[in-house]
């Protein structure tokens, strides 16, 4: 077992010299080599979240090494979008994140407005802001209840969370149409204005997410099972945490400030008063705890939009719908959307369709280091680390 | 039997059917689907299990990891090339008598994503479909008619003569050749004896 | 942050023989990059990542663009004398250019909180000469972004650690990416009417009945 790799120092910046050999397809009945079994997890398999798989080397219950393989749902959504006009690629950003329609929505947006110039009005600004913090909810609520799941948990936090999920995508149907698949932001604004009603509807939907929260909280968090299960499991040091390009909630949970709502002060978001939570272990239990700690100052920042919205126009009054064409150049874009940085890089030539359509997907690159976090520890653990990494396969195959 | 006497018995307390209806009403009662999720639409069939839609109304909440203990295999996504022979092995797995339910505009033609040189145009090009639903995603209650379509269809289901099912019929196969990956596309790139282009003729002009 | 021009007379000190050449942006998002040759790529990289006035740790995005070889036309006004008389004439100049591909590197830093950095690194050709260093040694966040490039686009990563396909299976030739890949002809039924497809599913039934 000697040629087998040994785990890279945790913490090492670069890369270690790794042995990367392709793994032997495993027979049907598992192949087994001396002590070792060779696991393929995956793409059918209930806890990778989709048609992910990973290729598992497992000494007894430890893991040993560990290949994620993608492209089980490579849609090909880059080549579509260089064949198509700009407008056209908005619905399938929505594809791409499943979970997140409208972050991914104003992700492209946000990167047609840095090619073009575009300005979205006051408004259309706060309106992003709201759809964007419900999606950050929607979206934790579910990785939370995913991933207690995993841990066993079975059925009851991930039914309340689909509840609670339920109340959100009413909002959004009623706003676009589309409980899912939103469609709803353009290139310089939004699609349509909040519906009568909305603003305080979306309100005492936020009554109840409070009351929720709290009571996820009190059950969950101090839950001896889920502190057994998570705690020290999956550690991710800073400097790898960097080095590999993690990004979101797992990078601080690892206790690096990077927050692009800070950072960059996209939209409005220097507007608002909120805090960026950080960790200071990195393990599963930190990654756990951002989540819940992010959707209660997502809950302040939504308080303070619903508050403060303007009237007004929700269209950039320079946006064309027909005939767009940006003038050759690039752009990158890029927004924190509930799993990471989300950038899209835009090569225009010109003509009205992109030349060079690519989508920056936090979920893949955070993907970098699960071999890293889970050597050594046992199988059922890497379940978990991989639950807490927050992945959704629309975005790491696209 | 005869309904005027059926009907005249149920009211005395006497409950009649015939063995085909107990039989087919216990069995369209405890469909278990797949557990398995492709794509977008499998968040949506996630959410028909929970809280608001509750799936359990049907006697299907039972989502098995297993295919050797699932009845129905809900194709819930956007069917890539690369994905295609695990979806023909997993439905080569599952026992008869077994279902297919085609959810959503990729599961039957590719849908928005059609014209990837990745993406399979339908799964039905490799294992029959029994229920179609159109929708990107379909909403939960579109699941849901689904389902019950298919439970009338099993409802209807009889075991003797020509219009039998598939599974009891000896020479139909209940198992499909899995494709194999090829340097462009997958090898073949349909099943012919399940799936022929149907004739499209466009009238001129 | 300095400025581009500020950090490429910053390397040019450091790097005496590195070919720099900044890619100006017209688009509103004032994005510029800079071109680093091969060969000193990986260096001028390395610096650009320790260096304590920049420290970009963060490799954000990598992606791959296709360029096809192009013919660009230039018009120079020239004065020639024609029949005795100096005038002003214009002249067409055609420049060939040969297609390559290129990897676009967007660093930002994630100590000091700025950027982005852009470097674009180009191979010689789209087919044989088709390597650029890797920069997954130092960055590791890289490692299955040019894997990706390298399965979509065909760009080979020299030194990359484990550079094989990603999302395409292992038995597939092509890369699909480029803008001269030609998809499978799968085009059996198409009742779209939509003009584009409904003409390769023509020629598609048109290649099944000759055949």
């Amino acid at each position: 077992m000697s040629e087998l790799l040994e785990a890279p120092a945790a913490g090492s910046v670069t890369a270690a010299p790794r042995n990367y050999e392709i793994l032997p397809k495993p027979t049907d009945d598992g192949e087994v080599g001396g002590d070792l079994l060779e696991v393929a997890m995956g793409p059918h398999h209930p806890s990778t979240h989709g048609v992910f798989r990973m290729d598992v080397v497992l000494d007894g219950e430890q893991v040993v090494k560990l290949k994620p393989v993608f492209g089980y749902l490579h849609r090909n959504h880059e080549k579509i979008a260089e064949n198509t006009t700009y407008l056209a690629s908005m619905p399938y950003t929505d594809r791409l994140d499943y979970l997140c329609s409208m972050t991914n929505n104003w992700a492209y947006a946000l990167s047609v407005e840095r090619l073009t110039g575009l300005q979205p009005p006051e408004r259309a600004e706060y309106i992003r802001v709201i759809t964007a913090e419900l999606t950050r909810l929607v979206n934790h609520t579910c990785l939370v209840g995913f991933l207690l799941q995993d841990m066993g948990a079975l059925g009851t936090p991930l039914m309340y969370a689909f509840r609670e999920r339920e109340i959100i995508l009413d909002l959004f149907e009623s706003l676009t149409g589309s409980r899912m698949m939103c469609n709803y932001m353009r290139f310089g604004g939004c699609r349509v204005d909040l519906p009568v009603g909305w603003l305080d509807q979306a309100r005492s939907a936020l009554d109840g997410y409070e009351e929720f929260l709290e009571t996820f909280q009190k059950f969950l968090t101090e839950n001896e099972i889920l502190v057994a299960r998570s705690q020290g499991i999956g550690v991710l040091p800073p400097e790898l945490a960097i080095s590999a390009s993690i990004t979101g909630p797992m990078l601080r949970a690892s206790g690096v400030n990077y927050d692009l709502r800070k950072v960059d002060k996209y939209g409005i978001y220097d507007r608002f008063d909120f805090r960026v939570p950080l960790g200071d272990h990195g393990d599963v239990y930190d990654r756990y705890m951002i989540r819940v700690l992010e959707m209660q100052e997502s809950v302040k920042i939504l308080r303070q939009a619903l508050r403060d919205i303007p009237g007004g126009p929700i269209v950039d009054p320079k946006a064309k719908i027909r005939g767009f064409r940006p003038k050759a150049g690039e752009a990158y874009g890029r927004i924190e959307c509930p799993k990471g940085e989300l950038g899209f890089y835009l090569i225009s030539d010109g003509s009205p369709n992109p030349y060079r359509y690519r989508v920056r997907p936090p979920s893949l690159i955070n993907l970098t280091v699960l071999e890293d976090m889970c050597l050594g520890q046992t199988v059922a653990d890497a379940v978990i680390i991989l639950g807490s990494v927050d992945i959704v396969l629309g975005e790491v195959d696209r | 039997m005869d309904e005027g006497l059926r009907s005249e018995l149920s009211k005395q307390g006497v409950f009649t059917t015939k063995l085909t209806d107990l039989y087919n009403w216990g069995r369209k009662n405890s469909v278990w689907p797949l557990q398995f999720g492709l794509a977008c639409c499998a968040i949506e069939m996630i959410a028909t299990t929970m809280a608001r839609y509750d799936l359990a109304r049907f006697g299907a909440e039972v989502f098995r990891p297993s295919p050797r203990q699932a009845d129905l295999m809900i194709v819930a996504g956007t069917v890539t090339k690369k994905m295609a022979p695990q979806v023909v092995r997993l439905y080569n797995q599952m026992p008869e008598p077994k279902y297919v339910i085609a959810m959503g505009a990729c599961a039957i033609s590719g849908g928005p994503f059609k014209q990837g040189y990745n993406v399979l145009k339908g799964i039905d090009r490799f294992i029959p479909v029994d229920v179609h639903i159109p929708g990107c995603p379909p909403r939960p209650e579109a699941l849901i008619h689904a389902f019950m379509l298919l439970q009338k269809k099993i409802y209807a289901q009889t075991f003797t003569g020509a219009a039998r099912p598939r599974f009891l019929d000896p020479a139909a196969p209940s198992e499909f050749p899995v494709p194999a990956f090829g340097e462009h596309d997958l090898v073949p790139p349909s099943n012919p004896a399940i799936w022929r282009a149907p004739k499209f003729d466009r009238e001129e002009g | 942050m300095e400025t581009l021009d500020q950090i490429k007379s910053r390397i040019e000190g450091a790097f005496p023989g590195a070919a720099l050449q900044i890619i100006p942006n017209e688009s509103a998002a004032q994005q510029p990059s800079l071109v680093v040759d091969n060969a000193s790529a990986f260096a001028v990289a390395r610096w650009l990542r320790d260096d304590p006035a920049l420290r970009l740790d963060y490799c954000s995005n990598v992606s791959g663009v296709d360029w096809l070889p192009a013919e660009t036309t230039t018009k120079t006004k020239v004065k020639k004398l024609v029949n005795g008389v100096e005038q002003e004439v214009e002249e067409v100049t055609k420049t060939a250019r040969p297609g390559y591909l290129e990897a676009v590197y967007h660093l930002y830093s994630m100590s000091l909180k700025h950027g982005p950095v852009i470097l674009r690194l180009r191979t010689l050709d789209r087919a044989e000469q088709n390597q650029v260093p890797s920069l997954t040694p130092l960055w590791r966040g890289a490692e299955f972004q040019e894997r990706e490039i390298y399965d979509l686009f065909g760009i080979r990563f020299d030194g990359h650690p484990d550079l094989r396909r990603i999302l395409m299976w292992d038995g597939f030739v092509d890369h699909p990416m480029r803008k001269d890949y030609v998809e499978p002809d799968d085009y059996d039924y198409e009742p779209t009417p939509h003009d584009e497809v409904l003409e390769k599913a023509q020629k598609h039934q048109g290649t099944e009945v000759s055949a």
